[in-house]
């Protein structure tokens, strides 16, 4: 490695550290765009841009908010995750420590190809046929469980076109990544363990509460943020299972609503005025992901490196 | 600072939902093992007496790990494995229809060739890790900590950190904290898949008086490659061989001393005498 | 038997296997981790929890639905479950078959709605497929015609040309970043990988919008360098292609063994020529494999094109001027129409994506096949290495 570099080795770390910077830039330039392009709104509304629900460009100077759509980004996701979390890391248990080896093999691709479909094909099915499937689990919900705020509704609302809805497929998409995450997570469980754990008079239960899930415990929680990350940017099926509206409101069984990527899909092609409230409100959805997803991939990288044991 | 004399036996710690205690015979009837459609092991029949070390020796691939791990259902466990035959604990078929294998395996505890603790567990959850898998009671988990530790030899070094992570533990000592995680259970038999192997000689000798002192309270079968180490830990021996288009199984068994000194079939003086394997 | 040897040991002599005469090989046994016995109990708390539900709940919990119906009675058998295993073989086995039909229970939520959405999507759009939808565009079709009048022809064509595209740009930048992070020892790799990685989970709506600040909104009026075309689409394609792509080649490139590699620099390659005549030829398939994955995924994009190639009703073959259609625009656009013949033609179009997805996924697969069970080997093989050179 010492030896003075040929000029092939000299073009070649040029070629490909430039790409790597290149993918450096890239995301430098979509965060500067956004921010030129925002600051207009920015600069009209203020803070209140964050406090204020509602989207009025029609009156002079325009009053827009982006509070309502954070609002209702944040609760379709976290409904997405709540429903995600447990159903896919189980997905992942069967996978890597119930299904015998053909099993095993044949979901993991199937895991992969559900991962490949497209959120427009679960976005058309859960608009024109699930959601009216989940309408009577919605009233059952909003007639006896009341007590709990989230499942409130107004009386007479519509029970279609909910952020429950909505969080119910985004669960949908989200389950493959998540699934996939914590099948690796949990495959890289030390097989020593395991075994040892059975040969000590355990279950597979027990196999799996004493060794696998403490093991795989960051893997759950960095699946768990990615999940989060790509519901919170999920944008195609929201927009056509949600209205679109500006409220702020916990009741997630009632019509109403809707989310940042949702919101902008929609309004794709307006004036100059509302693509200036549009980036603005792409930008916080952007940081917000990308947060996430930093937090994400930092509690896996750890997980895996720093968990390890000798196995 | 007192010292504690570990040479003094306490009394037990009490345990609920632990199997019977004391050593147990334990007998292969004619045990066959396949995987998939690859017999690797062909009626094998051995009887290893209660408080008796036996020793499973023969070169590598001759089936002594599988028929270890047939001994408590561990071979199960690989998808395409299947067997014939039976194993005896205490006159009765441990793969008698309606038998649990958890149940078999509290009974028949085993000790892997490389030392497998708990890492991030500390070193007293490490010893009752068995009694929670298992879903056994005790009244006394720090007596019986100490005992376990007591009787893997292991006590006097850890006494101080038992709040230390297992796997903070050299390896040898790794090895003593999971023999003592097996015992705190109360198996009625030791299972050894070459335990030192992994081992520098100082850990080895470690390991080998644990199983000295060990051999009385119950049944131990180890395997081993090393001849020497069978010779100084074992009552009995058996020989396994897989050659001449043959799977795995018995050429030879019988008292330790005889083995060496004075066997019948020409191949185990061949390989005792450290001329193949 | 058991007699016999006692007699010998009080003797002191070793058993010869030849001394006892052999019996004949006892039959083979299958230990099933599940008897008939528990298979029959499983059926029945089934059964009746079914019948409870049925009977007392329905009344209770009556106008949930079948999903609500679905859900109690799931409840309850797992309840039924637990009593009836508890009280046959304790407690550890109990909540071992709780837990394992539960988890068993998951993969089946994985399983049931994807095939509900293929068989979905198959009913509605199958009956308005004729083959005129692959050859006509919607060119003088009035909101008035039958959903099986027209075509996706023009969306087909634009999700050809602009895929294709996308894939040019990517390609080689990802290939490049890929061997980047895999095989040189830049300190920039693993700020670059966490990046990759951040940028694979952003809303692709983001991608669209971003080509728009930078590209459309100060070139894009009349006679300017870009507009809303098919070209500005497969550079917001590109965006949220490229990421994935550079994963997925990255994990592939890291399963070559690392023997390879030294041993081609063993004999005095450059690290150049190594990566080029080694490397890459060796995950070629691998690469293939993950490059057809990558299309798939960007075949049925539909957020950054909506800010980007607008859609259009007419065939416009000429990616870098004017609006162009693509497949999911089509498919997004149509099911939002309000008449039924528009709606259903979304569905007929959404059939072809997901037959065109499903088709590249086979061709992955396919051409990843017979490697598979070594690239696994290998991979196993070149964790550790790998894990300590990380950390």
């Amino acid at each position: 490695m010492d030896d003075p570099p040929t000029r092939a080795d000299r073009v070649f770390g040029l070629a490909t550290s430039s790409a790597g910077i290149v993918v450096f830039v890239l995301l430098l330039l979509i965060g500067t765009f956004l921010v030129l392009r925002a600051k207009g709104t920015f600069d009209s509304q203020g803070l209140s841009f964050f406090t204020r629900v509602g989207w009025r460009t029609d009156v002079v100077p325009v009053r827009i908010g982006v509070l309502g759509l954070l609002a209702g980004t944040v609760i379709v996701a976290t409904i997405a995750v709540i429903i995600a979390v447990p159903v896919g890391t189980m997905a992942a248990l069967y996978i890597t420590t119930y299904a015998n080896p053909r099993l095993r093999s044949l979901l993991t691709r199937f895991v992969d190809l559900l991962a490949a479909v497209p959120s427009l094909l679960y976005g058309i099915w859960g608009s024109s046929f699930l959601g009216n499937q989940i309408v009577p689990l919605s009233r059952w919900l909003s007639r006896h469980g009341s007590w709990f705020p989230p499942f409130r509704t107004n009386e007479d609302a519509s029970l279609t076109g909910t952020y429950f809805i909505a969080g119910v497929v985004v669960s949908l998409m989200v389950i493959p990544i998540i699934t996939s995450i914590t099948r690796e997570v949990f495959s890289q469980a030390p097989p020593g363990e395991k075994e040892a754990a059975l040969a000590l008079g355990g279950s597979r239960w027990g196999m799996v509460r004493r060794v696998v899930l403490p093991f795989g415990r960051g893997g759950i929680v960095g699946g768990a943020m990615l999940g989060l990350g790509r519901a919170l940017g999920e944008t195609i099926a929201v927009s056509l299972l949600l209205p679109q509206g500006h409220i702020l409101s916990i009741r997630i069984l009632q019509n109403g609503g809707g989310t940042i990527s949702g919101f902008v899909a929609q309004r794709a092609g307006s004036d100059a005025v509302t693509v200036s409230g549009l980036m603005a409100a792409g930008l916080v959805l952007f940081v917000l992901t990308l947060l996430t997803n930093l937090i994400a991939s930092t509690v896996i990288a750890r997980s895996r490196s720093g968990a390890e044991v000798d196995a | 600072m007192t010292t504690v004399d570990t040479t003094i036996v306490r009394p037990r710690a009490v345990l609920h939902g632990a199997p019977p205690p004391g050593a147990e015979v334990l007998e292969a009837v004619d045990a066959c093992a396949w995987f998939a459609d690859n017999l690797v092991l062909d009626r094998v029949s051995l009887t290893m007496h209660a408080r008796e070390v036996t020793a499973l020796i023969g070169p590598s691939g001759c089936g002594k790990s599988t028929f270890l791990r047939l001994l408590n259902r561990m071979h199960e466990l690989v998808p395409s494995a299947t067997l014939a035959g039976e194993v005896r604990l205490g006159g009765v078929d441990i793969y008698a229809p309606g038998t649990r294998a958890q149940e078999i395996r509290k009974r028949i505890g085993m000790v892997f060739q490389k030392p497998n603790p708990f890492p991030a567990m500390s070193i007293r959850d490490n010893v009752l890790s068995g009694l929670k898998l298992a879903r056994i009671r005790t009244d006394a988990p720090d007596d019986l900590v100490e005992q376990s530790l007591t009787r893997a030899g292991l006590w006097r070094e850890v006494k101080d950190r038992l709040a230390d992570a297992g796997g903070a533990l050299s390896g040898g000592q790794q090895q003593r904290l999971c023999i003592a995680r097996s015992l705190a259970v109360g198996p009625n038999v030791l299972l050894m898949d070459e335990p030192c192997s992994a081992l520098d000689p100082t850990s080895t000798r470690r390991i080998e008086e644990t199983i000295a002192e060990i051999g009385h309270e119950v049944t131990i079968v180890i395997v081993t490659h090393n001849m020497q180490q069978a010779q100084r830990v074992s009552d009995r021996c058996a020989f396994f061989l897989a050659a001449e288009g043959r799977p795995g199984h018995i050429v030879e068994q019988g008292p330790t001393d005889l083995m060496f000194s004075a066997p019948s079939d020409p191949r185990t003086l061949d390989y005792v005498s450290g001329r193949f394997g | 038997m058991t007699t016999l040897e006692k007699a010998s040991i009080d003797l002191r002599t070793t058993v010869v296997a030849g001394d006892v005469p052999e019996r004949p090989r006892p039959p083979r046994r299958r230990v099933a981790t599940r008897t008939p016995q528990d298979r029959l109990i499983a059926l029945g708390c089934a059964l009746n929890s079914f019948l409870l539900v049925w009977l007392v709940a329905a009344r209770l919990t009556s106008g949930m639905g079948w999903l609500g119906f679905g859900l109690v009675w799931y409840a309850t058998f797992l309840a039924f479950l637990y009593v009836t295993t508890r009280e046959q073989d304790g407690v550890v086995a109990a909540t071992d078959t709780l837990v394992g039909t539960i988890i068993g229970s998951a993969t089946a939520v994985l399983v049931v709605p994807f095939a509900w959405l293929i068989g979905y999507i198959v009913v509605r759009g199958a009956p308005s497929l004729r083959p005129g939808f692959f050859t006509h565009d919607m060119s003088g079709v009035g909101p008035t015609e039958p959903s099986t009048a027209g075509g996706g022809a023009h969306a087909i064509v634009g999700s050809l040309e602009q895929v294709s595209l996308a894939l040019a740009f990517t390609l080689p930048l990802g290939l490049l970043t890929a061997v980047f992070l895999n095989e040189t020892r830049s300190r920039w790799r693993r700020p670059v990988r966490i990046l990759i990685d951040a940028m694979s989970g952003l809303p692709s709506i983001i991608a669209g919008l971003f080509i728009y600040a930078v590209l459309i909104i100060p070139f894009g009026h009349e006679g300017g360098l870009f507009g809303h075309d098919g070209f500005v689409a497969a550079l917001a394609l590109s965006i949220t292609m490229l990421p994935t792509i550079t994963r997925t080649v990255e994990v592939v490139l890291r399963l070559v063994p690392g023997g390879l590699r030294e041993a081609a620099l063993a004999l005095g390659c450059s690290r150049a020529r190594m990566v080029w005549s080694v490397v890459l030829p060796t995950a070629r398939t691998g690469v293939t494999t993950s490059v057809v994955l990558g299309i798939a995924r960007a075949v049925g994009e539909t957020a950054p094109l909506l800010f980007t190639s607008f859609g259009l009703d007419l065939m416009n073959a000429n990616p870098f001027s004017d609006p162009q259609e693509s497949l999911p625009l089509f498919v997004y656009r149509n099911v939002q129409k309000p008449s039924q013949a528009a709606i259903d033609r979304g569905f007929t179009g959404a059939l072809v994506l997901l037959l065109v997805v499903l088709a590249l996924f086979a061709i992955a697969r396919f051409v990843g096949r017979d490697r598979s069970g070594t690239r696994r080997r290998a991979a196993r093989r070149r964790t550790t290495p790998n894990l300590e050179e990380a950390t």
